[in-house]
């Protein structure tokens, strides 16, 4: 037992601080006020390996491990979440899903110019009558000649206005709900597809979010990706997968939080002395460093075993879970400490608090975590 | 990273579990009604090394989560036992004073007492009344202590006294006394919500003679040897918040799969799913976090980090614990308001975890203390 990262994982945690303060800080507050998609920093993010963080070598990928992963995302969430939804939704959802099931030749076509960040990826699942509930999907997809024509609507898509490649799920046997589900590879200049309205969100404004329009968009038939029909397993998979990197953003956004919080209430005088010597005070930096610790544990643990090749199910859920809750309530407690300079527009706490409500929503609700949770225990 | 417990420490652990199941689990309910810890489950604990003798700290955790999760009384006495009475002789006791009482704590069995509280001091040890004065070869201690657990049937007690009372806190010294010493007397036991088979009492010094050998450390090094046994105190109580947790955890999954109302096992009720998947997800946070802090312990006591780690551990098991025997009862309804089922006894156990080893509150305190630096 040892429940500390590895040497090599500190002088990472160490390089990725140092790159998110001086790389993706600096323009931060003017991209989320302006709503404004980071594209410049996508060569800087490449140039570090983020945009391939676990596609193997031989993809032109990073090839960490999941633990470093999360200290990755950790490390940019704790300065702009945005940023960090950006990196983690093209290496978890769109890369993620290609390396888990892609044939050979789909990975060596499709991936490596992802992991260089040429192009940005996106996943296409959620529609506007189908959350939680994938078996309501109603995008379909036939098989005409050589070709799938897939009709519907996505909404959510992050990423969805700039990435050039998509990973789209449609049903191909609509009497089966879930079972019926498939998922595609679809490239940006495929005609029928239209990327519809951008959305305007409380946070993560600077993130791509877009709704996506298949008017008999006509895809390869070697573009299925993963078995026909059986494309819902892999998407739980990838979600999975996927949580553990959310738990990681909302633990960045807890810790940028207290950062903030600790060195405002060391600062901030009243009544004579700094405010840090209030216990009121004292009690809400104990709780936020101490819920972060855990929820930071909790974290690794599901990397870690993801790495392990061991089930994860549960303990990622957890983790996602009990993370999101402590970036909300964190962030909250940080606005608190603040007092009215919390509320302004000049204070990244502000950012924070809006950015994190994104954790308890997406890659499922915390309702739908405690009913996998709860599903998992009562087995 | 890696999560998992050696091949050695899982046998620690599951000799622990099968003990706790086979020997403990049919007469807990009962020796805790009527408040006793029989010599020969003291023996039978000693025989699994956990009092005093394991080695490894992460292991002897790994074994207190198990016994708390059916005892938590006697997980308090082990590790009251283990890490405030043998770690501190071991550690600071001279080669005569190890030899003289570590078999006797270890290999004869004896229990050992822990006497630092006072009616007027609890977390503010300047506070501390008791003093013991130099007479020839002797101390002379007189004052009054409280809330020392396994009082009545321990053999050697550690006692904390003013020798300069001058100084406050900086003036404690540690003893090592015998609970046979003259003027050592035990005064009725504590009634208590919970932890109810931990002989818990109040102790009367009343010029109380003691060698001058039996000094612990240095002269004014009390409470110095206070600070630095506490972090493995903590752990403890970690430990057991985390076994009082699994066992709240584990009651609840079984009543919701078998109790049924209005046509279904309750389990099936989204109310029922939240509190257990919360009570999961929040007891395995404890766990890691204790976990974190006995590895840190086990490699390096004196590492800076571990009084963070330690308190960090301490305050969120003991809250969580507490959240998770709420979260029983309520699970179990009425039945979980009743002595006959477990959960009313974890319930009452639970509530001690925030307060003993500093309460949650002096915790977060010493946990801004260390952001802060």
């Amino acid at each position: 037992m040892n429940l500390e990262i590895s040497d090599d994982q500190q002088i990472l945690k160490q390089a990725m601080r140092e790159f998110a303060e001086g790389e993706i800080l600096p323009g931060a507050a003017d991209r989320d006020e302006e709503a404004r998609f980071p594209s410049e920093l996508i060569p800087k993010l490449a140039e570090q390996g983020l945009l391939g963080i676990m596609i193997p070598d031989e993809y032109g990928g990073a090839g960490y491990d999941a633990v470093s992963a999360a200290i990755i995302l950790e490390e940019i969430a704790r300065v702009d979440a945005a940023v960090a939804l950006l990196v983690g939704s093209h290496n978890s959802l769109c890369s993620g899903h290609i390396l888990l099931a892609g044939s050979d030749d789909q990975k060596r076509v499709y991936l490596p110019p992802l992991a260089r960040g040429e192009k940005l990826g996106a996943w296409a699942l959620t529609e506007p009558g189908s959350g939680s509930d994938a078996g309501a999907m109603r995008t379909r997809a036939t098989l005409e000649g050589d070709a799938w024509l897939i009709r519907g609507d996505k909404q959510f898509i992050t990423q969805g206005s700039t990435a050039e490649t998509y990973v789209v799920m449609a049903s191909t046997d609509p009497s089966k709900g879930t079972r019926g589900i498939s998922a595609f590879i679809v490239d940006r200049t495929t005609p029928g597809l239209a990327v519809g309205k951008l959305e305007k969100k409380l946070g993560v404004r600077a993130s791509d979010t877009a709704a996506l329009h298949f008017d008999e968009m006509r895809v390869p038939r070697e573009n299925l990706l993963g078995k026909l029909h059986e494309g819902f397993k892999d998407v739980l998979a990838v979600l999975a997968a996927a949580r553990i990197g959310m738990a990681a953003l909302a633990i960045g956004i807890a810790q940028g939080a207290l950062d903030e919080a600790l060195s405002y209430a060391k600062r901030r005088r009243q009544f004579g002395k700094p405010i840090l010597e209030y216990e009121a005070i004292q009690w809400m930096l104990a709780d936020m460093a101490t819920e972060s610790e855990a929820a930071r544990l909790m974290t690794w643990h599901a990397a870690s075993l993801r790495d392990a090749g061991e089930p994860f199910l549960r303990i990622a859920s957890q983790a996602k879970l009990y993370s999101s809750e402590v970036a909300t309530r964190s962030t909250s407690k940080a606005i608190q400490i603040h007092g009215g300079y919390g509320y302004l527009k000049d204070s990244p706490v502000e950012r924070f608090y809006r950015d994190a409500k994104l954790c308890e929503i997406g890659e499922g609700t915390s309702e739908v975590q405690r009913m996998v949770i709860a599903r998992e225990l009562f087995r | 990273m890696d999560f998992a417990l050696s091949e050695r420490q899982q046998e620690v652990q599951r000799a622990a579990r099968d003990y706790a199941a086979s020997t403990l689990g049919p007469v807990a309910a009962e020796l805790d009604r009527s408040g006793r810890c029989p010599a020969e489950i003291v023996a039978g604990v000693a025989e699994l090394g956990l009092l005093g003798r394991e080695p490894d700290f992460v292991a002897y955790v790994a074994g207190l989560v198990e016994i708390s999760k059916v005892w938590a009384s006697l997980g308090a006495v082990i590790a009251v036992h283990t890490s405030l009475v043998c770690y501190p002789i071991s550690r600071y006791g001279s080669d005569a004073q190890k030899k003289k009482y570590l078999p006797l704590l270890t290999e004869q069995k004896q229990l050992g007492c822990y006497a630092f509280a006072e009616p007027s001091a609890g977390s503010d040890a300047g506070a501390i009344a008791t003093t013991a004065v130099r007479d020839g070869d002797q101390f002379v201690l007189n004052g009054h202590k409280r809330f020392v657990t396994s009082g009545r049937q321990a053999r050697v007690a550690i006692v904390y006294a003013l020798t300069d009372p001058s100084k406050g806190r900086d003036g404690l010294s540690a003893f090592i006394v015998d609970t046979d010493t003259c003027g050592f007397s035990v005064g009725e036991p504590n009634d208590m919500l919970g932890l109810r088979a931990t002989g818990t009492v109040d102790v009367l010094l009343s010029d109380c003679r003691i060698p001058k050998g039996n000094l612990l450390g240095a002269m004014n090094q009390g409470f110095a040897i206070a600070r630095a046994i506490v972090e493995g105190g903590r752990i403890d109580i970690a430990a057991q918040a985390v076994g009082i947790g699994e066992a709240c955890l584990a009651h609840s999954i079984a009543k919701a799969k078998d109790r049924k109302q209005f046509g279904r096992v309750i389990a099936e009720f989204e109310a029922i799913q939240w509190m257990v998947a919360d009570m999961s997800t929040e007891i395995d946070a404890a766990r890691l976090l204790m976990f974190r802090a006995a590895g840190m312990r086990a490699k390096n006591p004196e590492d800076g980090r571990l009084t963070l780690a330690a308190s960090m551990a301490k305050l969120f098991a003991s809250e969580a614990a507490n959240r998770a025997a709420y979260n029983a009862v309520q699970i179990f309804g009425g039945h979980g308001y009743l002595t006959e089922y477990p959960v009313e006894r974890l319930f009452r156990d639970a509530r001690a975890m925030t307060l003993y080893e500093e309460t949650s509150e002096i915790q977060r305190l010493v946990i801004e203390r260390e952001l802060a630096k």
